[in-house]
This record gives C-alpha cells, structure tokens and sequence, in this order.
C-alpha cells in the first residue's frame, strides 16, 4: 500500500476510485436563464390548460385522461430540466426513477385490489 | 448533508465531495436523489390514501363544498414560480453573482412563505365551514396529505433561508452552486408532488357522496 492510499483505497483498488470533480464529462451544461424562464412559461401555460378543463366542460371522458397527461408533462418538465436529469448523470435518474417506479407499481397495485378503478 | 461544504471563509471548499469516490458521482447528491426516491413512496402512501377513501365519506363536508378552485389555482402559480426562482438562483450561483444568487434565493422564499400561507388560510376556511381532520374520511385524507406538503415546504423554506444567511455571513465556499443545487433539488421535488396533488385532489372531480 502506497502512502498516500487508504486501507479502504486499497482493497477496491485505486483504479475504481474517481474524484467527482473529474466526472464532468457525464455532468453537461446545464440550461441558460432564458431557457428556464422558457420552461418556466410552459409550465404556466400547462398549468392554465388544467384550471381552463374546471371551467370549460371537455366531456367526463375525456377529462381525467387530459387532467392526468398534463400533470404528467409538468411533472417530467420539472424533473429533466428544472432538476438536472437531462443533463446529469444518468445514476441519478436510475436512482430516482427506482424509487418513482416502485412507489407507482405498489400504489397502482393497492388501488386494483381495492377496486377502485372496477367500473360500476 | 455532512458535506455540503458550508466552511467559514472564501475558497475553503470545493463545490463537490473533495474526496474520491467510487462512482465518480458526489456523494451527497446521490444521497439527495436516493433520499427523494424514499419520498416518492411516503407521499404515494398519502396520495393513494386519499384516493382509495374518494367518496366514501358518510357525512359533509363534501369537497365540491368546501374546493375553491380559482384560490388554489393561484397557489400552484405561486409554487410554480418559486421553482424557476429557484433555478435562477443557481444560474446566478454557477456564474459566481453572489448578489443575484441571494436575490433569488429570497424570492423563492418568499413565494413558498406565500403559498404556505395560502395553505393556511385555505385550512383555516375549510374549518370554519365544518371541516376538521375527524369530521370524515375526506377531512382525514385531505389535511393529511396537503399537511405534509406543507411541512416539507416550510422545511424548504428553512433551508432556503439558511443558505441566503450562510451566504451572509460568508460562510458559503466562493463557488455556492453545489449547496444551492442540492436545496433546489428538495424544493423542486416538493413542487412536482404538489403537481400530482393539484391534479389528484383538486381538479378530477370527486365521486357523489354515498347515500345514506
């Protein structure tokens, strides 16, 4: 073991040891201002379109599925730009995503079982 | 969040973990996003809750009583906004304008304080037309759900303003984009679940309630 290794250096070997700061090539360039602030107004526009369905009647059928397809969009546009997972590492998104998918396959299951989306 | 390299002084850390890692990755933000996947399960359990007992409650207050859609609306505009902020923030952060960066920062606190406050106000009129958190089942679902948004929020609140008074007090390493990442993506995150709870709980409409 060199001097300047750890004991715990030594037994993963240094090689897999990276120093963070030079994982940049996975880290691209996140977006300029106008970008966000381009974002940021579609999120409005988005948000607008979902108040807009409480007031203009889209049909029973139709309005959950709408309802839920723009939460969706929103909710990915946050996600990827807002917080980097378009740009970042993709462990990240592994990490996240996971978790997301996880929760969504449990739930999802829960809510069959009760019944709840039976139709009557 | 050891290793948030708050340290006093300029130039006294470095933006990322300082230490090697095995996946090249800094630490502290693999454990942010490990720590936001274990949220998508808390605020699933809460969401799921309130959508399994849709309806099933016996006695009013009934949602459609209570919901003011146009008021909420403006509290998913405010939370909405407070994210762009927040991302200005770390733009100003990543270019080192410390004066813009704590600019933005504030605005994003102040936008969260002002949804907070629509929140309780919204609790606060819900109650005065009879609506508690063990009237019903819809009560108990509601607050509970939109409750804990709000405590995460005013946590994001805490955390935004710490950093604006780390930065004041210079205790912030000259390159502040990394701490200000990592708090922006919690106030993110508390931002897309209030996505799905706009969605959820107040705009698809709520079943009859059940004859008695």
């Amino acid at each position: 073991m060199s001097e300047t290794e750890t004991p715990f250096q030594e037994e993963l070997g240094a090689r897999d040891l990276a120093d963070p700061r030079e994982s940049q090539a996975v880290h691209h360039e996140h977006p300029s201002a106008k970008e966000y602030i381009r974002i940021g107004v579609i999120l409005g526009v988005l948000t607008a379109l979902e108040v807009a369905t409480y007031y203009v009647d889209v049909g029973s059928a139709l309005l959950v599925p709408t309802l839920i397809v723009l939460a969706v969009i929103k909710f990915a546009l946050v996600v990827m730009w807002f917080m980097h997972l378009r740009f970042d590492s993709p462990t990240y998104a592994r990490f996240f995503v996971m978790g997301l998918a996880g929760a969504a396959t449990l739930y999802l299951i829960v809510l069959i079982s009760f019944g709840v989306f039976a139709v009557e | 969040m050891a290793d948030l390299a708050i340290t006093p002084g300029h130039g006294a850390a470095e933006p990322h973990d300082e230490h090697a890692t095995t996946t090249g990755l800094p630490n502290t933000k693999i454990a942010m996003w490990v720590f936001l996947a274990s949220e998508c399960l808390l605020f699933g359990a809460l969401i799921t809750t309130y959508v399994l007992y849709r309806g099933a409650s016996d006695t009013g207050p009934y949602p459609a009583d209570v919901f003011d859609i146009p008021y909420t609306s403006v509290s998913s505009f405010v939370l909405l906004a407070s994210s762009l902020t927040m991302v200005l923030s770390l733009t100003a952060a990543q270019k080192r304008d410390v004066a813009r960066m704590r600019l933005w920062l504030l605005a994003t606190a102040l936008l969260g304080l002002t949804f907070v406050g629509g929140q309780v106000y919204e609790f606060t009129a819900f109650y005065d037309e009879g609506l508690s958190i063990t009237t019903n089942l819809f009560g108990t679902t509601f607050y509970v759900l939109t409750g804990f948004h709000g405590v995460h929020v005013t946590v994001g609140i805490l955390m935004l303003l710490s950093l604006v008074g780390f930065s004041a007090a210079d205790r912030l390493p000259d390159d502040a984009a990394f701490p200000v990442e990592m708090v922006g993506l919690y106030w993110h995150f508390v931002d897309i679940v209030w996505i799905i709870i706009f969605t959820v709980v107040y705009l698809i409409p709520t079943p009859s309630p059940v004859p008695a």
